[in-house]
């Protein structure tokens, strides 16, 4: 039953999605690739799309997933399973175990959880890169346009911080890299 | 105005003008909701990004279910929660609908395949910016590395490993660091 899938995959990710929307991507990728959702490339698109769209990435991803695999009533279940695990937290916290989070078997843990989600991403984040530019163990594919695309978005974002003292936005970069993409790919 | 009505609406203001995810709509709700309305003080907003960053979910809607909760009870939280929720909800499922045959243009999907290249560069980037805020401690370096390590290897090879039990295995080692009290010279490792 796809409705409960949903549910049940985006509670997981709801559950464990510590250090912001980044840090649940990895986690939503998972689950998608799992379930067989979608592929990589939808997935990837659909990142862009809600980093560029207003709202929370999570809530825009589970809203986009669920209407992929069950229409309007798909993207409110994934929608709702990806809130609700903070809502409860939240509304806990707050009346009832306002000194929970500051329990030291409770930090301990924590202490653990974040270094983990930061090794997570920064593994998913190479990965992403390199085989945007290779291609994968089991089908390499070396792409001489998309090396020269990652080259100028790096020296896009790096030559920005340098000139402009501050960084340049994920919407930017996203257009600049849809700009190349359109006249590197297309000729 | 009835108070769930403002919540609702003020919170939905947020949800529909801010962009780029979490931090940026925190300082939204700070301006909207410690400054003009007076619905909670500084410091609790600070509170509530503490608790945020050691929760699970989107920063943006702790931040609403919390100000709710504070403002008017359950039903407060409830009226924010959906209230943040309700714009992207209807921008994405919109997008959602059309997206496909979007897609079937060459021009736009050469553009997505740029764009793909700039997802991977920003995930990277977050990290940086992670590691930067990290802790310059021997035991979250080692679970650090050896989290990256282990889902690089899951990545390249495919291994059907998922990211939740890597989670759960660094927070059993730091667990059991902490009660066996070997915190200080922990030399790291081991925390697969």
């Amino acid at each position: 039953m796809i409705l409960l899938d949903l549910f049940i995959g985006f509670l997981k990710v709801g559950c464990f999605a510590f250090g912001g929307a980044y840090g649940a991507i990895p986690l939503i990728r998972d689950v998608v690739m799992s379930y067989g959702w979608l592929g990589e490339e939808m997935l990837t698109y659909m990142i862009a799309v809600s980093e560029s769209t207003p709202g929370p990435i999570m809530v825009n991803l589970a809203t986009y997933i669920g209407s992929s695999q069950a229409g309007f009533m798909g993207a409110v279940v994934a929608t709702l399973a990806v809130v609700l695990p903070s809502f409860l937290i939240i509304l806990l916290v707050t009346s009832l175990l306002r000194t929970a989070l500051k329990n030291k078997y409770v930090q301990a843990i924590l202490r653990g959880l974040k270094p983990c989600v930061i090794g997570i991403v920064l593994a998913t984040g190479i990965f992403m890169v390199l085989k945007n530019c290779f291609g994968t163990v089991s089908a390499p594919n070396v792409n001489v346009r998309s090396i020269a695309i990652t080259a100028a978005l790096f020296a896009a974002m790096f030559g920005y911080k340098h000139f402009m003292k501050k960084k340049l936005s994920p919407i930017m970069l996203i257009v600049i890299s849809a700009i190349l993409g359109a006249l590197v790919y297309g000729i | 105005m009835n108070i769930l009505c403002d919540l609702f609406l003020t919170f939905a203001k947020i949800g529909f003008f801010t962009f780029g995810g979490g931090y940026a709509m925190i300082a939204m709700i700070e301006n909207i909701c410690v400054e003009n309305k007076k619905w909670i003080t500084h410091d609790e907003m600070m509170d509530i990004t503490v608790i945020a960053e050691s929760t699970p979910g989107p920063i943006a809607i702790n931040c609403a279910t919390f100000t709710g909760y504070k403002k008017a009870g359950f039903a407060g939280a409830l009226a924010a929660t959906f209230g943040i929720i309700v714009p992207s909800f209807a921008v994405i499922y919109l997008i959602s609908v059309f997206l496909d045959n979007f897609l079937e243009l060459t021009l736009i999907a050469n553009a997505f395949k740029g764009i793909k290249i700039a997802v991977g560069i920003l995930i990277l980037d977050a990290a940086f910016t992670m590691l930067k805020k990290m802790h310059k401690k021997k035991l979250p370096r080692a679970i650090m590395a050896c989290s990256c390590a282990a889902m690089l290897c899951i990545n390249i090879f495919s291994l059907n490993f998922s990211s939740i039990s890597l989670m759960l295995a660094a927070a059993a080692v730091s667990l059991g660091v902490f009660v066996l009290g070997i915190a200080p010279e922990q030399k790291g490792g081991g925390a697969k």
